[in-house]
């Protein structure tokens, strides 16, 4: 049994209230600072309900007062809503500090022509940094975030071969209007042998020569002429056609067929075949009206200096 | 309220007193104030940069201070200002006490504002305490609310004072009270009027007593020979200790004759006293060491025409007879410690690099041939001029062989002063036929166009397949 007298607490305040003759119960009120707090958290809450959306009532909700946010949306038009952090987010991406600070630069970008973009280290700079999220965002995902493609998928952006030309124009065409790479497949066409020859020829061109020389001869007769009519894109060195986007068998970089990472002469002869056998059907979707022109324009640049531009 | 709680806290009406100590802390608080309240306003002329002498541009992410400017990647340098004010503290602290509460300290400063404050308004002790005591009436609102609202002034200013360290002082100031200033800049103003005035107008010494760190940890920094504001307990107290002045008891031989001590009591070094305490009581963690015990002390021990330093600064050793050793080991390692952080700071500070550089290989991919074979590497170069005039640097590079280096035709840039710039830079190595390493080091050269020297040599590494 305890009461107050046995905890040492004498003369404590208690609330009053007795059971079974001796059991009481002290009375411990919070600190006065705690209630104050206390009531400061419902004044903050009916303030709060008044100026930001709350309550639940029916379909919709108390939307809160004072603080509407103006932004304009998708289709130009201004509006303005009650408080909310999406419409708040749009707003700083038109009118924040940042986005004042972006404007001004892809103003100057738009302004300016590819030369004077070129020419200039402080635009320069800015194509990289924000080129770069661009490209990592919309053109990464098939290109890789850092450009470099995937052999037999995706052209690496990087090096100096550009199937569709790397003037600074052609690779603006590129990107406004997308590109359809073809080759048609040669399966069935030639038998066994003659496919190898072709092969073996295609290899030669860029100086990976087989010990058959014959067979590459017999596979340089098919490759000009009318049997594989291979010189009508490749043309007759087999340094391509950029306005086909054929390719240039004749340099040191290989797109569809992953020859330099086959460790065998045979093996680089089966992946030459296999692209003969199955042809090429890729595609590069068209990104005018997908982007605002100011991004192609800075994608543009930024892509064409990637590979050293031409 | 409750009877498990803290003892109410008696409140405090120090009583104002003339004497050394006192001058030489009016002296700190008018040098530390002219210092706060007037640095955000003083002009400075510099090339570049705002027309302020001290700055901390927080956006433009520069702090400038006087003729230094100071960019993020510095920021160490503050670790060293940190480690020399932790060092000197410690150092002053076992050499003399906690002079840094009693005359440096912003909660001293700011109560000694706010009982002058007080003071001035209400009046001297007695009359601050009748006024607290007597009931509510016109006298009592009129002169409680002018302090008050003094107070908050001091505060308000304070707090928008810091604020203006941030930003240039006269634009602010304007944002400020036209409405358009940052949100930062108003709640900075709200909380810091709001803690000045409860810190330095209501809480005072609780914050030395209850709620600052350094009050516990300083005392564990003295020792024997510690400097200390202390109460001479022999000659205070005779053998039949302390006494006020009676009869028979006026002179000091009467006095010593009798046995009693050379304090008579009066009380006055606990008027004084800004935290409430008795120095007599000896040595306790609610004493600031201010010295305005010392200065009461003096000034009545004067009047009597008995010599001064009853209370005094002493050590222990001194005390007991003995001779302060300043130069121990330990006060000579910290001064040791201080002078080797400041010899780094100040070394580092003026041998700071005039182009900072940095470089980045794009690693995905590393590497790319192109169609003749030969092997690219990009890279990205950072060039920031630390200077504030214009520099031209130009960029080029050595130690591999075959390469050629593609800037894109910014083989030489200008930067404006404190500019950086980012470059895509990318080297190119022919094929050479046989098969060779796989990583090679090779170095960037930039230029100093100016001068011709090389400004920075920046190592860097060249991946083939």
């Amino acid at each position: 049994m305890s009461n107050a007298d046995n905890q040492g607490r004498k003369g404590a305040e208690t609330t009053g209230h007795v059971w079974d003759g001796d059991l009481q119960e002290y009375n411990n009120p919070v600190p006065m600072w705690w209630t104050w707090a206390f009531y400061g958290t419902i004044i903050f809450a009916l303030v709060y309900w008044l100026l930001y959306p709350a309550w639940p009532v029916g379909k919709g909700f108390t939307t809160g007062t004072f603080n509407d946010i103006t932004f304009v949306n998708k289709k130009g038009e201004e509006v303005t809503t009650h408080w909310n952090t999406r419409a708040l987010f749009l707003k700083d991406q038109q009118t924040g500090e940042q986005a004042v600070k972006q404007r001004e630069y892809l103003d100057k970008i738009s302004q300016s022509s590819y030369q004077e973009i070129m020419q200039d280290p402080d635009k320069m700079a800015f194509v990289n940094s924000m080129a770069k999220v661009l490209f990592a965002d919309n053109c990464g995902p098939c290109h890789g975030k850092g450009a470099n493609g995937v052999v037999g998928l995706y052209p690496n952006l990087r090096d100096d071969d550009w199937l569709w030309g790397g003037t600074i124009e052609e690779v603006e065409r590129t990107i406004k209007h997308g590109r359809n790479g073809y080759m048609p497949s040669f399966a069935g066409v030639f038998p066994k042998e003659k496919l190898e020859s072709v092969a073996a020829y295609v290899l030669s061109l860029s100086g990976i020569v087989g010990e058959d020389k014959a067979k590459i001869e017999e596979g340089k007769h098919i490759f000009q002429g009318e049997e594989g009519g291979c010189y009508y894109c490749h043309t007759d060195k087999g340094t391509g056609l950029k306005s086909q986007g054929a390719a240039n068998l004749a340099d040191k970089v290989w797109t569809i067929a992953n020859v330099p990472a086959a460790a065998t002469y045979e093996e680089k002869l089966a992946a030459v075949e296999k692209v003969i056998v199955e042809g090429v059907n890729r595609e590069m979707p068209a990104w005018q009206g997908r982007l605002p022109e100011e991004q192609l324009k800075l994608l543009t640049v930024y892509i064409h200096q990637l590979g050293g531009g031409k | 309220m409750d009877d498990q709680s803290a003892p109410a806290r008696v409140p405090i009406y120090p009583r104002s007193v003339k004497g050394s100590f006192r001058r030489f802390k009016n002296i700190i608080l008018i040098i530390a104030y002219v210092v706060y309240y007037g640095l955000p306003w003083l002009p400075w002329t510099r090339s570049v940069g705002p027309d302020r002498a001290v700055l901390f541009d927080i956006v433009g992410r520069k702090f400038y201070f006087f003729d230094l400017v100071v960019q993020p990647q510095q920021i160490f340098w503050l670790a060293g200002l940190l480690m020399i004010a932790a060092l000197l503290l410690f150092f002053v602290t076992g050499v003399a006490g906690r002079v840094f509460c009693g005359y440096f300290c912003f909660q001293t400063l700011w109560s000694d504002l706010f009982f002058k404050i007080e003071h001035w308004v209400q009046g001297e002790r007695p009359a601050r305490i009748r006024l607290a005591r007597q009931a509510w009436n016109a006298e009592k609102v009129r002169k409680i609310g002018l302090t008050w609202l003094l107070w908050f002034l001091v505060a308000f200013w304070t707090a928008i004072t810091f604020t203006l360290y941030w930003g240039d002082a006269g634009d602010l100031i304007a944002r400020f009270f036209s409405g358009s200033a940052p949100s930062a800049m108003y709640i900075t103003v709200v909380v810091l009027t709001f803690t000045t005035f409860t810190m330095a107008g209501l809480a005072r010494e609780q914050v030395c007593t209850h709620m600052c760190p350094y009050s516990r940890f300083q005392a564990a920094m003295f020792d024997k020979d510690t400097k200390l504001v202390a109460y001479d307990q022999k000659r205070g107290e005779g053998i039949k200790g302390r006494a006020k002045m009676r009869k028979g008891q006026k002179t000091a031989d009467e006095r010593h004759a009798a046995g009693v001590g050379d304090c008579i009591d009066c009380g006055y070094c606990v008027q004084v006293c800004p935290t409430g305490i008795d120095i007599r009581d000896g040595l306790q963690i609610s004493c600031i060491h201010c010295g305005l015990c010392i200065d009461a002390c003096n000034n009545i021990m004067d009047s009597l025409d008995w010599p001064r330093g009853l209370i005094r600064y002493s050590s222990e050793t001194e005390d007991e007879g003995g001779k302060v050793r300043i130069l121990s080991l330990k006060s000579i390692g910290y001064a040791i410690s201080i002078i080797v952080v400041t010899a780094v700071l100040v070394w580092s500070i003026s041998h700071k690099a005039e182009l900072e550089t940095a470089l980045t290989q794009t690693r995905q991919p590393l590497y790319v041939v192109l169609s003749d074979g030969s092997i690219l590497n990009s890279y990205e170069i950072k060039l920031a001029n630390q200077t504030t005039e214009e520099h031209a640097y130009s960029i080029s590079m050595r130690g591999l062989d075959n390469a050629t280096l593609d800037t894109g035709g910014f083989d030489t840039v200008i930067l404006k002063p404190l500019k950086t710039l980012r470059l895509m830079v990318k080297v190119k190595q022919a094929d050479a036929g046989a098969p060779k390493n796989k990583v090679e080091d090779f170095e960037f050269i930039v230029l100093d166009q100016d001068s011709g020297k090389e400004a920075t040599v920046i190592p860097a590494r060249f991946y083939a397949p």
